[in-house]
C-alpha cells in the first residue's frame, strides 16, 4: 500500500487553480488559432483576435484571463493500492482556498443559494470521488465560468426521441443559449445513466480536451456531426454572427434504465480552464 | 458600420447616432455595476434616495473584477451577461442612463425602453478580462464595498474596444448577426 500525504494534495490543487485561471492550456490555444482560419466574418475575426490577444496578455502571470475564475470542479480518481495520511476532502478544499486567495483569483462562491452572501474564498469547491485500480491519485480540475453553467440544460427524454431527439436537444440549447455563454464554446454533453449521473457525465466531458474524441467511433462521428450543427446555427464568436460557436462537442456515455433517456449539455465558454495531476 | 472614439458620460446626440455594428473606441468615466449593485442602486431610488453617482449620460459597465494584485488598478475585468440586469436598466435609462457596456442577449422590456430614453448597449468582447484590464487606468470603489467584486465602481477608461450590439432604433446585432450567417458554416 503506497502512502502520501494529504499536504501533497493541498499543493496541487492550488498550483492547478492558479496556473489554470492565467494559463490556457494548449489544445484550447491550437482550436483559436483553427477557429481563426476558418471565421468569415469580420467582427467574429476580430474577437478571436481578442481573445488570442487576451491568452497571451492573461499568460504573463499578472491579470487571470478572465474575471470569472469559476467555481473549482475536481474530479478525484482514488487507486484502491493508495493510502491518504490526512484528511482528503479538506485537503482538497484547502488547496482551493490557497489558490483563489494567493492567486488574486475572484471569489465567486456563496455560502448560500438564497442569502448569498460569500464564503470568502471560493470554497467549497465541487468534488466528485470514484475509485479506481493501482496506487496513485488523479485529480481533474477545472473552473467553471458561471454565466456558461447558467446556460446548460438537462432533458429527460423518452426512448421514442432516439439518436435524433439527443442532437436536437443539443442543438436547441447551443441555439437559445449559446449566444449568452461567451462563444466559441467547448459542449459537455452526458447521454444515459440517470438523473444525477447524466449531469455529471456532462461536467466530466466539458473538463475534457477539446482535441480529444471518444473512443467509439459512433459517439466520435456523433461529436464531430453536432458540432457542424452548431456551427450552421450562425452564432459567432460572442453571438454577433459568424461560423465558429463551437470549437468541440465532447460526448461522454453510461448505461440507462429501458424507460429512459437523458441527456445533458454543461457549456463551457472559451474560457475553458481544464487541467490535470496524477500523485 | 462606422467606427468612432468616443467620450463618456455620453451626450444625446452621441448615443443616437450609434447603428449596430458600430465600432467604438470609449474613453473617460464609466460605472461598474452588476446582480447585487444594480439591486441596490433600484432599491435606494424605489425609497427616495438618491444614486451614489450622477446618472446623467452615465455608461455603466456589467462587470465585477477579480481582485487587483498590491499596486495594481484592478484585476481581470471583462463583461458579465447582461440579461441579468434586464429587471434593472429600464429604471436606470429613466435615471438617465445613456449606455451599456455587457455581452449577451437583451429582452423586450429593455430594448423598448432604450428606443423611448435613447440609449445604446455596447457589447464587450466576454472572457476578455486580462486585454479589457489594460483600458483601464483607475478605478475606485464608490459604494456597496461590502459586496466585494459586486461592488459599485467608477473607473476611468482609455480607448475601451467596444462593439455596438443594440441601438436607440431597436437594432439587435445578437438577431441580425445571426441571421446573416446561419446555414453559412
Amino acid at each position: 500500500m503506497r502512502v502520501i500525504d494529504a499536504a501533497k494534495v493541498t499543493e496541487a490543487v492550488r498550483a492547478l487553480a492558479i496556473e489554470k485561471a492565467y494559463k490556457l492550456s494548449g489544445d484550447v490555444l491550437r482550436a483559436f488559432d483553427e477557429a481563426e482560419k476558418r471565421e468569415k466574418s469580420e467582427t467574429g475575426k476580430e474577437i478571436l483576435r481578442q481573445i488570442k490577444k487576451n491568452a497571451g496578455i492573461a499568460a504573463q502571470g499578472e491579470v487571470p484571463y478572465c474575471q470569472d475564475t469559476g467555481m473549482a470542479v475536481i474530479f478525484a480518481e482514488i487507486g484502491r493500492d493508495l493510502r491518504i495520511e490526512g484528511n482528503l476532502e479538506e485537503a482538497i478544499q484547502e488547496g482551493v482556498r490557497r489558490g483563489y486567495v494567493e492567486g488574486y483569483l475572484r471569489k465567486s462562491v456563496l455560502g448560500d443559494p438564497l442569502r448569498r452572501k460569500n464564503t470568502g474564498d471560493n470554497t467549497p469547491a465541487i468534488i466528485h470521488y470514484s475509485v479506481a485500480d493501482g496506487d496513485k491519485l488523479k485529480l481533474v480540475f477545472g473552473a467553471k465560468g458561471g454565466g456558461s453553467e447558467n446556460m446548460s440544460r438537462l432533458a429527460m427524454l423518452k426512448p421514442s426521441d432516439g439518436e435524433e431527439g439527443v442532437k436536437n436537444f443539443v442543438v436547441d440549447v447551443v441555439s437559445q443559449g449559446g449566444a449568452n455563454a461567451c462563444p466559441p464554446l467547448v459542449l459537455g454533453v452526458g447521454i444515459g445513466g440517470n438523473f444525477e449521473k447524466v449531469a455529471q457525465l456532462a461536467k466530466k466531458a466539458a473538463l475534457r480536451s477539446p482535441e480529444k474524441r471518444n473512443a467509439d467511433p459512433y459517439y466520435a462521428a456523433m461529436e464531430e456531426e453536432l458540432k457542424e450543427r452548431c456551427n450552421k446555427l450562425g452564432i459567432g464568436p460572442m453571438g454577433l454572427g459568424g461560423l465558429v460557436t463551437v470549437l468541440a462537442v465532447n460526448i461522454e456515455v453510461f448505461p440507462c434504465h429501458l424507460v429512459a433517456l437523458p441527456v445533458a449539455v454543461n457549456v463551457n465558454c472559451h474560457a475553458d480552464r481544464h487541467g490535470e495531476v496524477i500523485l | 458600420m462606422a467606427e468612432y472614439k468616443l467620450q463618456a458620460p455620453l451626450t444625446a446626440e452621441v448615443a443616437k447616432k450609434l447603428k449596430i455594428g458600430d465600432k467604438v473606441l470609449l474613453s473617460g468615466v464609466i460605472y461598474g455595476a452588476r446582480d447585487a449593485a444594480h439591486k441596490r442602486m433600484v432599491e435606494a431610488v424605489a425609497e427616495g434616495e438618491k444614486l451614489p453617482f450622477d446618472a446623467e449620460g452615465s455608461v455603466i459597465y456589467y462587470v465585477g473584477p477579480s481582485p487587483a494584485r498590491p499596486g495594481k488598478v484592478i484585476g481581470a475585468a471583462g463583461p458579465t451577461t447582461a440579461y441579468r440586469m434586464d429587471a434593472y436598466a429600464p429604471k436606470m435609462m429613466e435615471l438617465g442612463m445613456r449606455g451599456m457596456i455587457a455581452k449577451g442577449k437583451r429582452n423586450d422590456a429593455v430594448k423598448d425602453a432604450m428606443k423611448k430614453h435613447g440609449v445604446v448597449y455596447f457589447g464587450a468582447t466576454g472572457g476578455a478580462g486580462a486585454l479589457i484590464n489594460r483600458s483601464i487606468k483607475k478605478a475606485e470603489v464608490i459604494a456597496y464595498d461590502d459586496l466585494g467584486p459586486e461592488a459599485l465602481r467608477r473607473m476611468e477608461v482609455e480607448n475601451f474596444p467596444l462593439v455596438v450590439v443594440g441601438d436607440s432604433s431597436g437594432g439587435d446585432l445578437y438577431a441580425e448577426g445571426r441571421k446573416q450567417w446561419e446555414g453559412k458554416a
